[in-house]
């Protein structure tokens, strides 16, 4: 059990957090009930509505079970059995994901995105990329889909767990599109509605996003992300070698196994702010994304594993070349390309993807069945789950792979990233923590805090923007060492946010800034920032929010 | 002491090179007056062989103890720790406790492994005990995986004996040929599906042993399978980059290593802190204890230090089996990190024997200091158990004086990181 102060400090900063989202800005009323009326209506008819109709049942039969105070008796019941708990933890998951409340006759396209000219710059960049698929499709006289003949089908059931001895002709294969193809589209967004011409002064911006979004500056950063400050203990910061654990390690990790024991979603997630203990991560963030791995789910991945079997996607030979080209040549990743190969050809047929376009702003691209284009009732998503695959898509994967050896666990902690983070690092939209708003952030933060050097770089033609957009795509995935990089993708869970990315990004050139101001071309400014790997993520974060002037 | 050091060696690499010309030092030939000789092996053997009765002088040093080969040749390893271990049991040490089913606790480190063909009539029995289990064959003398094959049923070896000339099976005393037979682990941890091994380099002055912190895992390019069809596939089971070149799917970007922080970042992630710290200090164990084991027969000689590159595999309980130890690990590298990495190790490694860059005097006995340790770190100093014990308790279990020759009993086991028991 978590201490009176431990309690203060995980659990009740999350349950506030928690009745915040549930009553929006704190409105009253039918935004709540609206809310929990459409919880409910998810989480009915669930496997965990099933289970716990099924426990309430059972516990029947056990004497402490009352005719006169049934209530009370079963709920005390679900919550001494831990089943209140999983309930709470889908509740809480479903908060993330839903929609923020809206007007009850927007159309669900203004769910996705609000803004008109991001929803036409996002449906245009799809229609680009799937043209470019199908025109790979046509070129190379490779179907989209095919079904695979049974002996195939034999060698390709013997071979799942070495795909990577698999030595196909990927040569002739190009990927869909490269991270800095996705730059040039969001660098010319603009908003027709904005008339940016009379701010040519102190004020106008100097980097590559032309579009005028929201976003947090140092001292906001500052209150959001409170729990980074100087004084408060870090992993990453106070487990360091030379201080002593019981200044703050030890401790710290004993709350981290008590949270991990209560199986509290809303604690782990508070809890993971400060850092997640390399022993504890696996749970805890399984714990966050309420990824439990059910039976049904080692159910599903076998199902999608049968997919896989039956039928070829082109878009499978762009993940073996991804693979092949990023995570096989990575020296920390390289010894989990089957993994890879396991989880992405899976993801790809997985159709309860499709659920998180409701609240992507991208929309998955459909391919119709020939000679059909238009027909609605011949349209099919493709790929299946309505992502394709683009260069070093496989990174988002690869870390995953050090906290989860057992592929249907692997695979759903992934799935369960993708569809609350990583998509937002590929698709148009205005969300905070979107790529768009990333890149601006990066940019305003550099400049506001850095002008000498952004001004330098802008000089020299060598917009930051560009060297640090790959890092953001990524979620830095590849580019730090992984212990770092698992210390960042800890607060990005604990603070529901991708805005660490951003800051990140700025603390990299602040942080190399002497460096970077000796430099006379972009080619020289990218050779200066080309080795990450010994980076220590929390101080360069700290140092950059709480120790920078303002 | 005025005077760069003199060195000679008879490697041509540039990790070594360069790390001599980084501090100045003095190339020369063998014979002309030198410092400090990197030998390869074979250089070491005539430099100390009896015939030429070669004296080094207090200024200079060598890189391998002049028996080096009771630790580094397969056979003769195995004899030195079945010999330690029966010692310890003769003396009633808790080292030497055993289980239930005479296995012992501690020292249960190497697996069972047989002298060939002094030791046949003992193998057969020990293989009938169970027929199932796979046997792996290595000649004595022989690196790099050379000559090495599995086998799972007794009529392979009598093939082999047939096969090879026979003058060599029956060959025992010349040990030229020899082979020793290992039972097989064919449960190893596996990550990612493949098999892997660890090497880590110790360096072992006159009183200390050190573990270098940077050791890396070797994996084998294919999916491991204990699959009896596999047997002949060498690139599944042997983890030797030497073999793993050739493999079709050998990267030359990462060299299909790890770091050992990688490893230990993946198993405390996926197994938990606790049990990984374990298996760490099981290693420093292993290490320990065998040089222990081969400290009566070596030659503990002030002249000489020794980079002895130790291979460990893990089994799937993370139980560590020490493999064998080499005398001279590669220093050719394979890939840039490699490169790297071994530049450091000969770097630290030079730091250490000689501290400041100057001329060795060995007439003295200080231990280097810890800012010159670099990447090492200490894990025996046989010099500070030695004053403690000294401290303690003046009865010697075996009347034998507290010399360098290693020292026998339970009062001199202190590993510096032991946590457990």
């Amino acid at each position: 059990m978590l201490t009176e102060q431990q309690q203060q400090q995980y659990i009740k900063p999350s349950r506030a957090r928690t009745k915040t989202a549930l009553t929006g800005r704190m409105d009253e009323g039918t935004e709540l009930s609206l809310t929990i009326a459409h919880i409910v209506q998810r989480l009915k008819g669930s496997h965990l509505h099933s289970q716990i109709e099924r426990q309430a049942k059972e516990c029947l039969h056990q004497p402490e079970i009352k005719l006169e105070s049934l209530r009370e008796d079963v709920r005390s019941f679900l919550k001494t059995s831990g089943w209140e708990r999983k309930l709470q933890n889908a509740v809480y998951r479903e908060l993330h994901i839903q929609l923020p409340p809206s007007h009850p006759t927007a159309p669900p396209e203004h769910l996705k995105e609000p803004l008109a000219y991001m929803r036409k710059a996002q449906a245009s960049w799809e229609k680009r990329v799937f043209k470019s698929l199908n025109s790979m499709s046509t070129e190379l006289g490779v179907p989209l889909a095919r079904m695979r003949p049974a002996v195939e089908q034999k060698e390709l059931a013997n071979k799942w767990n070495e795909m990577g001895t698999d030595e196909p002709d990927l040569s002739r294969f190009r990927p869909v599109y490269a991270p800095k193809d996705f730059l040039e589209v969001l660098i010319s967004l603009r908003n027709p509605n904005h008339d940016g011409s009379e701010d040519v002064s102190a004020r106008s911006h100097w980097g590559l996003i032309q579009v005028p979004l929201n976003v947090r500056d140092i001292p906001q950063l500052r209150q959001a992300y409170s729990e980074l400050n100087l004084t408060t203990g870090q992993l990453g910061i106070d487990d360091h070698a030379h201080i002593h654990p019981d200044l703050f390690e030890s401790e710290y990790v004993q709350i981290g196994k008590k949270v991990v024991v209560e199986q509290d979603s809303a604690a782990a997630q508070q809890y993971s702010r400060q850092g997640c203990s390399t022993g504890l991560r696996a749970d805890l963030w399984a714990l966050i994304l309420n990824s439990t791995n059910q039976p049904q789910d080692v159910m599903h991945y076998e199902q999608l594993k049968a997919g896989v079997i039956q039928h070829d996607l082109l878009v499978d030979n762009l993940i073996y070349k991804d693979v092949k080209l990023t995570a096989s040549n990575d020296d920390y990743y390289f010894v989990f390309e089957d993994f890879l190969y396991q989880v992405l050809l899976c993801f790809s047929r997985d159709t309860a993807v499709l659920e998180h376009f409701k609240y992507n702003s991208a929309t998955p691209p459909k391919s119709y069945i020939q000679g059909k284009v238009g027909d609605e009732e011949c349209a099919v998503v493709y790929p299946p789950n309505g992502v394709i695959p683009f260069h070093g898509f496989s990174m988002y994967v690869a870390p995953l792979c050090f906290l989860y050896n057992e592929p249907s666990k692997l695979y759903s902690v992934f799935r369960e990233m993708y569809t609350r983070y990583f998509f937002r690092l590929h698709s148009i939209s205005s969300s905070p923590s979107g790529i768009v708003s990333l890149c601006l952030q990066f940019e305003r933060l550099l400049q506001t805090h850095l002008p000498q050097l952004f001004y330098h770089l802008r000089q020299i033609g060598a917009q930051p923007l560009r060297i640090a957009f790959k890092w953001m795509v990524r979620a830095f995935s590849g580019y730090l060492s992984t212990d770092q990089l698992l210390l960042l993708w800890d607060r990005i869970l604990g603070y529901d946010s991708l805005e660490v990315v951003a800051v990140l990004a700025a603390a990299v050139f602040a942080f190399r800034a002497e460096n970077l101001m000796e430099v006379t071309s972009l080619a020289s400014a990218e050779a200066v920032l080309a080795d990450l790997s010994t980076l220590k993520v929390m101080p360069l974060i700290q140092i950059f929010l709480f120790a920078t002037a303002i | 002491m005025a005077g760069k050091v003199k060195w000679v060696t008879d490697i041509e690499k540039s990790v070594l090179i360069n790390n001599f010309e980084k501090r100045e030092w003095i190339q020369v030939t063998e014979s002309e007056d030198w410092n400090f000789y990197w030998m390869s092996i074979q250089t070491i053997r005539n430099v100390f062989s009896v015939d030429t009765g070669y004296r080094l002088s207090d200024d200079q040093m060598v890189n391998h103890f002049p028996n080096h080969y009771e630790l580094t040749r397969k056979d003769l390893m195995i004899k030195n720790i079945k010999r330690y271990r029966k010692e310890l049991e003769k003396e009633g040490s808790p080292l030497a406790e055993k289980d239930e089913n005479g296995k012992y606790i501690y020292l249960d480190f190497v697996p069972v492994t047989f002298m060939l063909p002094a030791d046949y009539n003992l193998f057969v029995e020990e293989f009938r005990k169970n027929p199932s289990s796979t046997w792996i064959m290595k000649p004595c003398g022989k690196a790099q995986g050379k000559g090495i094959f599995l086998i799972n049923k007794l009529s392979q070896i009598k093939k082999w004996s047939r096969d090879s000339r026979t003058s060599t099976f029956v060959a025992a005393s010349s040990g030229k040929e020899a082979y020793v037979i290992s039972l097989y682990i064919d449960n190893p941890l596996l990550i990612g599906g493949k098999k892997f091994d660890l090497l880590f380099v110790d360096p072992s002055l006159w009183c200390l042993t050190l573990r270098y912190k940077l050791g890396f895992c070797r994996f084998c390019t294919v999916k491991y399978t204990p699959s009896t069809s596999e047997l002949d596939n060498m690139f599944v089971h042997l983890t030797n980059v030497a073999i793993q070149k050739h493999g079709d799917d050998y990267n030359h970007v990462h060299g299909g290593k790890w770091t050992v922080s990688n490893l230990r970042l993946y198993l405390e992630s996926t197994r938990g802190k606790e049990v990984t710290s374990r298996l760490f200090d099981q290693i420093h164990w292993i290490v320990v204890q065998s040089l222990k084991a081969v400290a009566p027969v070596m030659n503990n000689d002030k002249h000489c230090f020794e980079c002895y590159g130790y291979d460990i595999i893990i089994d799937d309980k993370l139980k560590p089996w020490l493999i064998e130890v080499n005398a001279s690990p590669s220093l050719t590298s394979s890939t840039a990190n490699d490169r790297i990495l071994k530049y450091n190790l000969i770097n630290d490694t030079l730091n250490i024997v000689t501290p400041n860059g100057d001329i060795p005097d060995c007439r003295w006995n200080r231990s280097p200091p810890r800012e010159a340790l670099g990447n090492y770190q200490v894990l025996y100093d046989e010099e500070q158990a030695q004053s403690e014990n000294a401290e303690r308790d003046l009865r010697s279990r075996s009347g034998q004086s507290l010399g360098s020759k290693g020292t026998k009993g339970s009062a001199g086991v202190r590993p510096a990181t032991a946590t457990w028991k």
